[in-house]
């Protein structure tokens, strides 16, 4: 069973993420990225797919030059290649313009069973690329798995969200996210490190997938960012040591603000 | 006036709060129409509560196919629509489920997709919150029909009147092979608590609860508030508390008049979740814990002594 893993290279959540002044766009310089942590779990569940049912597993990654860290993270985990697309033209580039490259670029890879990703990312929380590239490679959409099995050329799926477990079922091939509670996510080896190294890596201009550059970046985008301004920071407010009254000064304070 | 949909959120014909944002945040826009999609009988339900926002119009779109597939009968349903109606603008809301009918209609109406507004404007054009709160945003489509998820809890209902007048619809039969079958369900235990996302009051555990039951010292403070309960990724990551109420990155977003955290240290990704809450309250045993950087009141504490003691005190003041 042959299966492709969107991942995405995001700032890491730990430090202070900003926009850029010029364009709104995502500061990638002013904090560290890496590989989105929902996605080392689609990667995982996809090893764990592999291990079962044989076939490949193919990485897919939309981002610029250095989102490579990203991708050879998966590549150490023990996905067998990469396809890259990287591209000046796509700085900028919304949901939208970002699913129609990502739809392209798995189209690159043959004979695909499975798409695996994460629900949402991270940075933009869009939560909704996986069901756009579905619906552009007209492929069903199983969304917020906790539980993916494979049975012949059926798919079935436990999805959790606020709705409730819904049970899912479709035939291959399909479109899969993953939920934080799919599984843990095994840790590189060594030798998988060094592995990663070797295995091949596919650069794709947009060009190479028959993009044109007025349907991405900012200009081609059909959304456009028109302000963006930083909230100041909260200030920290009283802090008091419980003394044994901790609850009565709480009461006292949600009193004095009306909150009770 | 310009037609703006909004498609309802229900769960078996029972309206949900976020529905009436939508109809509000529509009414700034243009003349909103309801759009059901759901088993039959399902707007014979709602009629009532959409008329009491606004809503001219329900389209009804029901079959059993609608209930047991997934997203999609939406989409199809809305996509017919758009072409037929010409909307200024759809909105939906911003969960799971409607982000993707959100970015699949889009794509599948060649329109902008705006995701996750806490505002939206006359234009259409919306007001978005960024990084957990950080930075402020504005956006507009410049293609097509803007298509918008609306945060819950981001626009305030007010209640209209309108008309409800229903016109039914087909729900267009969907490619086989692109058909995802929702073959059971299981609700998740929420109790009779209010939702996490729609409280106007929020209770949070941490890792410092300690255990599943010791989230009792949790829980009981949050009914004698009326509130919702929510726990960090620690508590639930520890199994002290279910999945569906995890509060940050990635996790639910709440913005609640009053949050409480207990036995939580307040990481960035937890706070990503919380701080644009109107009050924050932090109890904590540890002077040093981030929360407090953000607290407008904390107590270093023990949260087993000092929660049940507010507790014993807001009981008291209710009598
Ligand atoms: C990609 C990513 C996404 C994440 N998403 C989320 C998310 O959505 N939500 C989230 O919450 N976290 C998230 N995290 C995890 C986050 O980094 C923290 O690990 C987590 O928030 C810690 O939870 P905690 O505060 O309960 O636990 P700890 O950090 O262990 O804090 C427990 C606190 O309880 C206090 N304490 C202990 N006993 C008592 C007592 N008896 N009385 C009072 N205080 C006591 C301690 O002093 C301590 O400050 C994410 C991390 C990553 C990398
Ligand atoms: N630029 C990208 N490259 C590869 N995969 C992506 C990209 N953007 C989003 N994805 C995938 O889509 C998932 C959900 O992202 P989002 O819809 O942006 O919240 C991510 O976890 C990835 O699996």
């Amino acid at each position: 069973m042959n299966i492709v893993v969107l991942v995405k290279q995001v700032p890491d959540t730990y430090s202070e993420r900003k926009l850029a002044d010029a364009d709104h766009t995502l500061d990638r310089d002013s904090a560290d990225a890496v590989l989105d942590e929902i996605n080392e779990r689609a990667v995982e569940e996809a090893l764990q797919l592999q291990a079962t049912h044989g076939g490949e597993v193919t990485v897919v990654c939309v981002g610029p030059d250095r989102a490579t860290d990203a991708i050879r993270k998966a590549l150490s985990m023990g996905a067998d290649k990469a396809v890259h697309v990287s591209d000046a033209a796509l700085h900028g580039s919304d949901a939208i313009a970002t699913a129609k490259v990502l739809a392209k670029a798995v189209g690159t890879v043959e004979g695909v069973d499975l798409v695996l990703a994460g629900n949402e990312a991270t940075d933009g929380r869009v939560g909704a690329l996986p069901a756009m590239v579905a619906e552009l490679l007209g492929l069903p959409a199983l969304t917020h798995a906790r539980k993916v099995e494979v049975d012949g050329s059926t798919v079935k799926v436990e999805r959790e969200t606020d709705e409730g477990v819904f049970f899912l079922e479709a035939s291959l091939p399909a479109v899969i996210s993953v939920n934080e509670k799919i599984n843990e996510p095994r840790y590189p080896s060594f030798k998988g490190i060094m592995a990663a190294k070797k295995k091949p890596v596919s650069t794709l201009a947009i060009g190479d997938l028959g993009v044109d550059a007025g349907e991405v970046g900012l200009g081609g985008s059909w959304t456009q960012v028109t302000e963006a301004a930083p909230k100041p920071p909260r200030a920290a407010g009283q802090r008091v040591e419980d003394e044994g009254d901790g609850g009565v000064k709480v009461a006292e304070y949600l009193v004095g603000q009306k909150l009770i | 006036m310009a037609e703006v949909l909004v498609l309802v959120d229900h769960v078996d014909g029972e309206v949900k709060k976020v529905t009436y944002e939508l109809l509000t945040a529509a009414r700034a826009i243009g003349e909103p129409s309801a759009v059901v999609v759901g088993a039959p009988g399902t707007a014979a339900k709602v009629n009532q509560a959409l008329a009491g926002y606004g809503a001219a119009k329900v389209y009804v779109a029901e079959s059993e196919n609608a209930a047991n597939q997934l997203v999609t009968p939406e989409v199809d349903v809305l996509a017919a629509l758009v072409g037929q109606a010409s909307p200024a603008a759809v909105l939906v809301a911003a969960t799971p489920k409607g982000k993707e009918v959100a970015g699949r209609l889009a794509i599948r109406t060649g329109s902008g997709l705006l995701v996750d507004a806490v505002d939206v404007a006359a234009d259409a054009s919306v007001t978005q919150s960024i990084f957990g709160g950080a930075f402020t945003v504005k956006a507009k489509a410049g293609t097509g029909v803007p298509v918008i998820s609306v945060r819950p809890g981001g626009v305030e209902a007010v209640a209209a009147e309108g008309a409800a007048t229903e016109q039914a619809l087909e729900v267009p039969a969907t490619d086989a092979a692109k058909v995802v079958t929702i073959t059971s369900r299981e609700p998740l235990k929420g109790g009779d608590r209010p939702e996490l996302t729609e409280a106007s009051i929020v209770v949070s555990g941490g890792r410092g609860v300690g255990s599943a039951e010791s989230f009792e010292v949790v829980e009981k403070l949050a009914d004698t508030l009326g509130a919702a309960v929510g726990a960090s990724r620690a508590a639930v990551d520890s199994g002290y508390y279910p999945h569906q109420f995890q509060v940050g990155q990635t996790g639910k977003t709440v913005s609640p008049q009053l949050y409480i955290a207990l036995g939580i240290s307040g990481a960035i990704q937890h706070r990503a979740g919380m701080q644009t809450s109107k009050t924050i309250i932090a109890v904590n045993k540890d002077t040093e814990a981030p929360i407090f950087e953000i607290a407008d009141f904390g107590v270093v504490g023990d949260l087993f002594k000092v929660a049940p003691q507010l507790t014993d005190e807001v009981a008291k003041r209710k009598g």
